[in-house]
């Protein structure tokens, strides 16, 4: 007889009332009319109650589900991240859609139903479960980025994102085939006693099966080189959904990447760490080279979020308990940060036109000096200056990377994020000392404002009062 | 019995088929046939290995494999659908308003 399989729902309570209100929202949506804002608050209220069920586990970590699924520390503080992030995403497309005329109810349940995917990918630790959870958030994605029928841009990126995604997933899966092919299992922690009882056989398929692993992962995070559809897929999707995909799935990714690479195939780090360190190297240069060049905004914002993830790798590749505590503490800022610029952006944008040039914002200063100051904070923090969140975050993955003693990464990664101020600054002087060569036609919506809000004081508390986040993060470290 | 290295290396070849198919064709349709090879590919590896080991974990990982394909199949249809009413015609070059 076959025992059935302890079912533990109640480790499941984030991703099942998450799920309830992404269906409820689709259901919801047959019976209202055209104006779609009573979603918008039921799904808030949805991520907020998913918020409040994550610490309904005690005696942390908690394995269910024949030790494919885990509640820990790590996955509470992320799912927080993950509901901020997709609320904020919400609150900016609250306006947004209306005036773009995104008038789908859909459009809010991909959201929740991705960041449900999100959810059980930071706590995944079997194959298949990962595989499962980087599907659904990958294929809300491709649907959220072309949600603009009428829009070939939006239309375009949605192809290329998804032709590049279902490739990258190609790769993801032969890796996790040949790994359980050579280990026998697809749990992380029966593949890593796996690969330490091998020790001395050859191992090179498994090897093998680690590097499709970090391409097909690179694709997902977009880390260079693997990179090349995430400018385009940035700048033809809406805006709001742009923040979103900047934050929510690539922290989901590099937390997925931690655990397999730390607790799956943690015992081969000699063959997995050069190459990984070689991808996050190529991400930050090519990110930054690549950034300085751009002149659309949102491209420029991609060009910089592909050398953001060249640092967050860096921290996967460090091995100490500082590592994933300042990957999280990362993870939370950048959403302050991508969100906020993201709101200005949107307020900036006019009828018809979205305004996306960054000649587009010389002169700013004088019409809207609050605004060009924002703007100008969230650059800062982008770049990395004390005392806004920006430098603590980079800061602290410098020195958890340092203690595992990579000299040569940390210094590169220094003069990268030098190089890195040259294209904020460029905005900046633009803002500052340039001439208005258009009328503005900022467009200031109170739910718009709220998150530009809610990005500057998260990005200065977190600046200058980083203590009690971080020790929440310490907190949650995985070792 | 058929040793486990033929089907490690059918499915390597399936799997770099559909990789080059991916890399060197242009018609939207062909390329995404390419990533199916490349996924029924895995599938191959997986169930050969599971009958390899004697086990039921690669059976039940082709299974999810094969329903997340159908769903990528459905939205990666209606992408093309809903770009080809807007622009007639499969040719991926002809996707430059942006820069690749």
């Amino acid at each position: 007889m076959i025992a059935a399989p302890d079912i533990d729902l109640v480790s499941l309570a984030p991703v099942l009332t998450l799920s309830a209100f992404g269906f409820a929202v689709l259901i919801w949506d047959l019976f209202i009319g055209k104006d779609k804002t009573q979603l918008i608050y039921i799904s808030l209220l949805g991520l907020f109650l998913t918020a409040v069920t994550a610490f309904s586990k005690s005696n942390l970590p908690v394995y269910s589900f024949t030790n494919s699924y885990v509640v820990d520390n790590l996955s509470v503080f992320c799912v927080i991240i993950f509901t901020l992030s997709s609320g904020l995403a919400i609150l900016l497309s609250a306006n947004y859609n209306p005036e773009k005329g995104i008038e789908i109810g859909e459009y809010y349940c991909l959201i929740l139903f991705c960041t449900v995917g999100m959810i059980v990918l930071s706590s995944a630790v079997d194959l298949i479960l990962i595989f499962l959870g980087i599907e659904v958030v990958s294929i809300s994605l491709y649907v959220l980025a072309g949600i603009r029928r009428d829009d070939l841009k939006s239309n375009e990126a949605a192809l290329k994102y998804f032709l590049l995604g279902a490739f990258a997933s190609g790769f993801l899966l032969y890796g996790m085939s040949l790994i359980y092919g050579f280990t026998g299992t697809t749990n992380l922690k029966g593949i890593m006693a796996a690969i330490s009882a091998m020790d001395g056989k050859d191992n090179s398929f498994l090897v093998l099966g680690c590097i499709l692993f970090i391409v097909g992962f690179g694709f997902k995070v977009a880390a260079a080189p693997f990179h090349m559809w995430s400018p385009d897929v940035y700048q033809g999707a809406p805006s709001p959904i742009t923040a979103f995909m900047a934050v929510g799935p690539k922290a989901a990714s590099l937390v997925a990447m931690f655990r397999v690479f730390h607790t799956g195939i943690g015992g081969l780090d000699g063959s997995w760490e050069m190459p990984l360190a070689v991808v996050a190297v190529a991400s930050m240069t090519l990110g930054n080279l690549g950034a300085i060049m751009q002149t659309n905004i949102k491209r420029l914002l991609a060009y910089s979020s592909i050398s953001h993830v060249g640092y967050l790798l860096m921290a996967v590749i460090a091995k100490n308990s500082l590592a994933s505590s300042s990957l999280l503490f990362y993870m939370l800022t950048y959403t302050f940060m991508v969100f906020g610029v993201f709101g200005i952006i949107i307020i900036l944008g006019k009828k018809g036109d979205e305004n996306l040039e960054i000649e587009g914002y010389c002169g700013l200063s004088n019409k809207y000096p609050l605004l060009a100051l924002a703007m100008a904070m969230f650059m800062l923090s982008l770049g990395g200056l004390p005392p806004l969140a920006g430098f603590v975050a980079k800061f602290y993955v410098f020195s958890a990377v340092l203690k595992e003693g990579h000299t040569i990464l940390v210094t590169i990664a220094v003069l990268n994020s030098v190089i890195s101020f040259y294209y904020y600054l460029k905005i900046i002087v633009n803002m500052y000392f340039k001439d208005a060569n258009q009328e503005f036609q900022p467009n200031f919506q109170p739910l718009t404002l709220l998150v530009v809000i809610i990005a500057l004081v998260g990005i200065l508390d977190l600046g200058i009062f980083p203590g009690p986040i971080i020790s929440l993060a310490e907190n949650a470290s995985l070792f | 019995m058929v040793p486990l290295s033929h089907y490690l290396i059918v499915s390597a070849i399936l799997f770099f088929i559909g990789v080059l198919g991916v890399l060197l064709r242009r018609n939207v349709i062909v390329v995404f046939m390419s990533i199916e090879i490349m996924l029924n590919a895995v599938n191959l590896s997986l169930i050969g290995f599971d009958r390899f080991l004697n086990q039921h974990d690669g059976q039940v990982f082709s299974f999810m494999v094969m329903a997340v394909a159908a769903a990528e199949v459905s939205v990666g249809l209606a992408i093309i659908i809903s770009i080809f009413r807007k622009k007639p015609t499969i040719n991926l070059d002809e996707f430059n308003i942006m820069k690749w």
